[in-house]
């Protein structure tokens, strides 16, 4: 974009909570009509400055300026904000599943005509905000039909809706599959021929690159760089360094893997799905792993690598239809996740804040509770042994925490991942499952993950990695499966793999 | 001030509310004139309300699962009558009475447990179909009238301990308890400093544990003087030393067993729980069957005080024991909230009916002031969680510890704004988890979405 026109600049933001400056001044420009990324760490006060910007944190909490359109403005709450075409899309989708599309759309913000909602005008409208878009929905379908990536075009059609200005995406494709974050992209680039300004937070740096005119990287709430396309193209490592501070020689640690035989075997499996009884979600699956290996499973969303991995473990997901697990060459039935366990099976969720943790207990209670049994002593927990086995984890992963006695919830993505991680390391199982691993997490905790994976796997265990992300499976994977539909198209080493060739497998029907 | 903490450990909550608690006890006995602090008020006070403090124990691991439970007071009324009549017209001994009334809680406790944990109906919804059904069986049972108990019964719910020894101008068992429990305090100082020694901790100084223990032997001395001083023949009460036992094993369950780090998995995030191996279900069906055990215990202790059991026993009692649990500091959502916190609470209530009740407040007055310290205990909680302050006395703490805030513990708290969402992500799960649902007891999120 060649124009000169600044839509918005945030002055020399300085916000303070209790003890501790989240941003300490922050100037942030973009200019009319450009796709702006913002990069960091997670902690380094990205959410906070967009928090400031929509008005979340109101005028006079902050110190500094935010002006839009050469105007300072003085949002004392979302509303706003709205008001003045800056609209949020956060990451976690603010819609409500039971509610359809035209409600979810005009939600709080009713098309209302003498004092009644005009269902038939919000419908037109609808469908005219879906059309930009480019969903093709019925505007009477309940959100929880949708797909993921469907849901998150209904919320840009909601910010289309309030005649937004400029549209703020936090971690947009975070939970997309490949293809829906093209589209994705796609639509931002088509808003941008249009005019519309856009402001993107994203871990993703090939998405960046793709998209983004502009970069500013923030770290330790301070703007460390703001790197413009007109420079020449972004490059990746340059953003990585801006943004841990330091060059990352390769993003996945060096690593000679030291690989056994095959010790856990699953044959035929077939799963039903649990809502809609005859449809099966994985189909006769087959696969292996051997000690020391990291196998990766790769598939779109909705393909079934994480119900395949969960009907496994003490089929926590599905109704088992039929086949067979064994280890160590004997055939082990798992009908619980506490016999899965016993078994030596560990499953790290592809959610942490849902699936992985309590958020409200503290780090120590969290390490043991997947393993509870191993510190009971005469029926009661002993609390020297679980301080002991926490205190062990904090130093050996470098949990980042004053104490152990801290509650998760106080801790960052990367760091309760870690706490994650020690709760399944607490159990000593032979093969993880680890679920979108890295999902969340900034670049220098990513690396530290990465490590620890490799070191799990040389300590003789195995490891599965089910990953969105290809060149995560392809950095750290020494054999991968694709999964399309429930069925295992393709197994691939480390060597004959690329994300052509993956992509291929992972997208291969049959029919 | 630092050293409050040190003194009294971790749950800072749990002490503001506590000395709420000797605030109001002193108040009214300033108020009052001295008639709050008197040995024979302050065993009306454990007799009066030892059966609404059974029910918070219970009620208070029903709501850390995420149910609730309004059929205690039914339960209760049917047990009594029922304990009432068999020992009346069997001509059974007391104890196999009460035997068979616990038995009969434990039958109730399962059919609603099972309710719950195995159809899947919420709690709210079984135990309120509790509450009539049972209310009705106590009036069919006992064709609506009063059936008086015999001596052991009322002994159990209304007595004292023998008098015995030498005269020590106290009441002997009442001292014996004093001594017991004072020997348990300075041991446990003992156990923490070996403890601290072995896990490589920093054990407290001495001026702390030196505090510490006078200040506890000081309020046990002072409890024990007044419930060995009453008039001749009394003494601590019974249903208070029941209490008591029941206090230190469901504080130890919570806290120290796994069932109890179950329950509180389950109240945390139900589907995390499932993927750690925890059985939800067999955690609700424990919390559910075990709440009409104690509301059978309850039933008792209530039938044995009152000397009958009645058409209208129990009235109202489930919202007695929620008001105490919640006045204690669970959380509505579940995962938080601890047996001596609802303890603490239910004293609260207790303690404000018996000084208004002195004061000569009526009972219309009383009932507007509970509803009031109801509505601003919880709503005292719910500010400060959004405040992220834990109380005004940890808000205290926490400002005189900031001026010596590592730089370490400033990264985590800089992390906090950008984990701010987990709230909402924690309720997606919650309401994903479709109560009525029990077999998909682990929500699978976004991916089945297709």
């Amino acid at each position: 974009m060649t124009t000169t026109h600044v839509k918005l600049e945030m002055r020399n933001i300085t916000m303070e909570f209790p003890g501790v400056k989240a941003l300490d001044d922050v100037t942030l420009t973009v200019r009319a009509g450009e796709i702006h990324a913002i990069c960091g760490e997670n902690g380094a006060g990205k959410s906070t400055l967009m928090k400031v910007l929509s008005g979340v944190y109101p005028h006079g909490t902050y110190q500094g300026d935010v002006v839009l359109d050469g105007e300072v403005v003085e949002f004392k709450d979302l509303k706003s904000s709205e008001h003045a075409g800056v609209v949020i899309i956060h990451q976690e989708l603010a819609l409500i599943p039971e509610l359809s599309v035209t409600e979810n759309i005009f939600l709080g913000n009713e098309v209302v005509s003498k004092g009644l909602i005009d269902w038939d005008e919000a419908r037109v409208r609808t469908l005219d905000l879906l059309a930009r878009v480019g969903l093709e929905v019925d505007p009477a379908t309940p959100i929880k039909r949708l797909g993921v990536g469907q849901q998150q075009l209904v919320e840009i059609a909601k910010a289309l809706s309030k005649d937004v200005k400029l549209l703020i995406l936090d971690e947009p494709t975070s939970a997309l599959n490949e293809e829906d974050s093209e589209n994705l992209l796609e639509l931002l680039r088509g808003f941008r021929a249009k005019g519309l300004t856009s402001i993107m937070i994203s871990h993703k740096l090939n998405e960046i690159a793709a998209v983004a005119d502009a970069v500013t990287i923030i770290r330790d709430g301070k703007t460390v760089e703001r790197i413009d396309v007109t420079d020449g193209p972004l490059d990746e490592d340059r953003i990585i360094r801006g943004m841990v501070g330091r060059s990352l020689e390769s993003r996945f640690p060096t690593h000679e893997p030291n690989i056994g035989e095959v010790f856990f075997e699953v044959n035929d499996w077939v799963v039903e799905d649990p809502a809609l009884p005859g449809r099966l979600i994985c189909k006769n699956a087959s696969f292996n792993v051997r000690r020391g290996e990291i196998v990766g499973f790769a598939g779109l969303m909705g393909a079934g690598r994480t119900e395949l991995v969960r009907s496994i473990f003490g089929r926590s997901y599905g109704v088992y239809r039929s086949g067979s697990v064994r280890m160590n060459g004997e055939e082990i039935h798992l009908p619980t996740v506490e016999s899965a366990i016993e078994h030596g099976l560990a499953y790290v969720p592809e959610d942490r804040k849902t699936l992985g943790l309590n958020l409200l207990d503290t780090i120590r209670r969290t390490v043991v509770s997947a393993r509870l049994g191993k510190i009971v002593r005469n029926k009661l927990v002993d609390d020297d042994a679980e301080f002991t086995a926490a205190e062990g984890y904090r130093k050996s992963l470098r949990i980042k925490t004053p104490s152990v006695n801290e509650g998760v919830v106080k801790l960052s993505g990367g760091n309760q991942q870690k706490v994650v991680l020690a709760k399944w390391m607490f159990t000593e199982p032979e093969l993880l499952i680890l679920d979108e691993p890295t999902r969340g997490i900034d670049v220098g905790a990513k690396y530290e993950i990465y490590a620890l994976i490799q070191q799990l796997a040389d300590s003789g265990r195995g490891v599965i990695v089910v990953s969105s992300e290809l060149p995560e499976l392809l950095g750290l994977a020494d054999r991968i499966y694709t999964v399309c539909e429930g069925r295992i198209t393709g197994e691939l080493t480390k060597d004959q793999a690329d994300q052509e060739s993956l992509m291929r497998l992972m997208t291969t029907t049959s029919h | 001030m630092k050293s409050l903490k040190a003194l009294f450990g971790g749950d800072v909550r749990q002490f503001t509310m506590l000395f709420a608690l000797i605030a109001l006890l002193l108040f009214f006995q300033v108020a009052t004139g001295g008639k709050v602090l008197t040995p024979s008020n302050m065993m009306n006070l454990i007799n009066g309300n030892s059966y609404v403090l059974i029910l918070a124990i219970g009620m208070v691991m029903v709501i850390v699962v995420g149910h609730i439970d309004l059929s205690v007071g039914s339960v209760a009324a049917v047990v009594g009558i029922i304990v009432a009549l068999t020992i009346r017209d069997w001509g059974i001994p007391w104890w196999l009475g009460i035997l068979i009334g616990i038995a009969v809680g434990l039958v109730i406790g399962l059919w609603q447990g099972w309710w719950v944990a195995y159809v899947g109906v919420p709690g709210f919804i079984a135990t309120l179909a509790g509450m009539m059904f049972f209310r009705g069986l106590n009036q069919y049972i006992g064709k609506s009238n009063s059936v008086p108990v015999p001596e052991q019964i009322q002994w159990l719910g209304g007595g004292y301990l023998p008098e015995w020894g030498p005269n020590t101008g106290l009441n002997n068992s009442t001292l014996l308890l004093g001594i017991i429990a004072i020997a348990y305090v300075i041991w446990r100082e003992f156990q923490l400093r070996h403890r601290a020694q072995r896990i490589g901790d920093q054990p407290n100084s001495a001026l702390v544990v030196g505090m510490r223990v006078t200040v506890l032997v000081a309020v046990i001395v002072y409890v024990t003087y007044l419930y060995g001083t009453g008039r001749p023949g009394t003494s601590f009460p019974v249903p208070g030393v029941l209490l008591v036992l029941l206090i230190i094993g469901y504080h130890i369950l919570t806290q120290r067993m796994a069932l109890g780090r179950h329950i509180y998995a389950v109240g945390g995030n139900k589907a995390a729980a499932a993927l750690s191996g925890v059985s939800t279900r067999r955690t609700y069906f424990f919390a559910m069957a075990n709440m009409s055990v104690l509301a059978a215990l309850a039933g008792i202790v209530f039938i044995g005080r009152s000397t009958s059991s009645g058409p209208f026993d129990g009235t109202n009692w489930e919202l007695d024991a929620i008001a105490a649990v919640f006045i204690g500091g669970a959380a509505v959502s579940g995962g938080i909230g601890t047996v001596t916190g609802s303890i603490i609470g239910g004293l609260v209530m207790a303690t404000l009916n018996n000084g208004l009740q002195l004061m000569g407040v009526g009972s219309d007055a009383t009932q507007m002031i509970k509803g009031l310290v109801l509505l601003l205990a919880v709503a005292f909680d719910v500010y400060s969680k959004q405040q992220g302050k834990p109380s005004i006395t940890g808000a205290l703490i926490a400002a005189l510890q900031r001026t010596k805030t590592s730089p370490e513990e400033l990264a985590i708290v800089a992390a906090n704004p950008e984990i701010e969402g987990q709230e909402a992500g924690l309720q997606t799960a919650s309401s994903a988890g479709d109560t009525t649902h029990p077999k998909k007891d682990v929500p699978n999120g976004r991916n089945t979405t297709e």
